[in-house]
């Protein structure tokens, strides 16, 4: 079990001058399932790029601790996972190849049991050595979750984690999601019920304007 | 850092294999700048000024059409966001330097060697001093650029704002490169060319320490 902690400390966002958010505080700590809900443009995405460090809010803080300590920005990256619609793998790669590269970029060791054992829960075993580019959009969906879950992040964020999955990939990333929410932190920013039925508990954005 | 960075050029080298991203378009480039200077001089003879100004001139010009390949291909195929959540600043910025001053080196080697073949002034007489400004420009350009690219990469005319951008910053660099390559054409001694060595030495010195502290702040939004 991690002692990861995430503290939001009045959490605002403006772009120009239209607010997305304001004075959000939460405080999510060791294993969990946190769900962020909201109507579309509410700032779902915002949050959850917020809180992977990857753009900084317009003002309060997020402070990410470990065993007590405060991580620095720096090495933010290498404790978080982080699945989206609008992230994209290198496609002139293969999936193997992909995997293979972020292990070496992060600096972590290639653990190839664990990672076929994911590509096999994931479905793409078979299909491990085609370049990204041949992949259909609810398989390169499905390798974005082995790419956050092949590090061992004591965070993992899913935004809109079920878009362009079937119904066999949904069942798998639920599965996953309930067993990896009792290790670590999962953060769910969805509109999605389904969705949000795994969580304990769900920040409603539309209260934070 | 180190390790992570250059398996972050890694990537990039077996990427540009792969795509010919840059590639291509500086061998278009060196071969078509060449041989426009080429025609256009016909059977006159250039003196060494001219020479040294044409080949600092067609290297500026090719990095321009090829450096910003570093951070462009990643903005354009969505990749940056990967990039963000697998590795930090500074190794991201070693990565991309370390791939643009391998680039430049090669393509700037081709570039010397193509002059020294076609033009009859491209004669060097004090080679160390070449070698020396080759390397000191080298790593100026490649650095400047690599800075400029990540600077640039979310612009919407990225094509536009490249050289205009890089232009008043790699002036300084150009303008005493193309005075110490003329330096090692006329023979004329380190002793002698100091001045202009110790400005690329700080020229270097500057614009790596400056990218290195900027960078941070122009990777994230």
């Amino acid at each position: 079990m991690s002692n990861y902690s995430i503290q939001s400390q009045n959490l605002s966002k403006l772009f120009g001058r239209r607010l997305i958010f304001r004075d959000i505080n939460f405080s999510w700590a060791e294993k969990g399932i946190f769900g962020i809900s909201g109507p579309n443009g509410s700032g779902k995405s915002t949050l959850v790029k917020i809180v992977a460090g990857l753009i900084a809010p317009s003002s309060g803080k997020i402070i990410h601790k470990n065993s007590g300590g405060e991580i620095i920005p720096e090495k933010l990256h290498n404790h978080i996972g982080f699945v989206s619609p609008y992230l994209v793998l290198y496609e002139e790669f293969s999936a193997w190849e992909n995997l293979k590269i972020f292990a070496k970029i992060r600096g972590v060791e290639f653990n190839s049991e664990k990672v076929t054992f994911y590509l096999t829960q994931f479905l793409l075993e078979n299909r491990k050595n085609d370049l990204v580019k041949t992949y259909s959009s609810g398989m390169k969906q499905r390798l974005k979750f082995i790419f956050a879950l092949m590090h061992s992040p004591e965070v993992l964020i899913f935004d809109e984690p079920t878009s362009n999955l079937d119904e066999e990939g949904k069942k798998v990333v639920y599965k996953i999601v309930n067993e990896e929410g009792k290790q670590r932190i999962i953060i769910i920013a969805s509109n999605e019920v389904k969705d949000l039925e795994l969580c304990s508990e769900v920040l409603l954005l539309e209260k934070f304007k | 850092m180190i390790a992570e960075s250059y398996a972050l050029f890694k990537k990039d080298f077996h990427s540009e294999l792969r795509t010919r991203y840059a590639i291509n378009s500086l061998a278009m480039f060196i071969i078509v700048a060449i041989s426009v200077i080429l025609f256009s001089i016909g059977n006159e003879t250039i003196n060494e000024s001219l020479t040294a100004g044409l080949f600092w001139v067609v290297i500026f010009f090719t990095a321009m059409s090829g450096l910003a390949r570093a951070f462009v291909s990643e903005e354009e195929r969505g990749t940056t966001l990967t990039l963000q959540l697998i590795a930090s600043p500074t190794t991201v910025f070693s990565g991309k330097l370390i791939f643009n001053l391998i680039l430049v080196f090669c393509m700037n080697l081709v570039i010397a060697l193509l002059y020294s073949a076609l033009f009859e002034k491209f004669v060097v007489q004090n080679f160390a001093l070449f070698i020396l400004t080759f390397f000191l420009g080298n790593i100026g350009l490649a650095v400047a650029s690599t800075i400029i690219a990540a600077i640039i990469a979310k612009a919407g005319a990225k094509g536009t704002l490249y050289p205009v951008l890089s232009f008043p910053i790699l002036l300084p660099l150009i303008l005493t490169c193309v005075q110490l390559t003329l330096f090692s054409f006329d023979g004329t001694s380190f002793e002698e060319a100091q001045f202009e060595l110790a400005i690329v030495v700080g020229y270097d010195v500057i614009m790596i320490t400056a990218s290195y502290m900027l960078f941070d702040f122009i990777w994230k939004d």
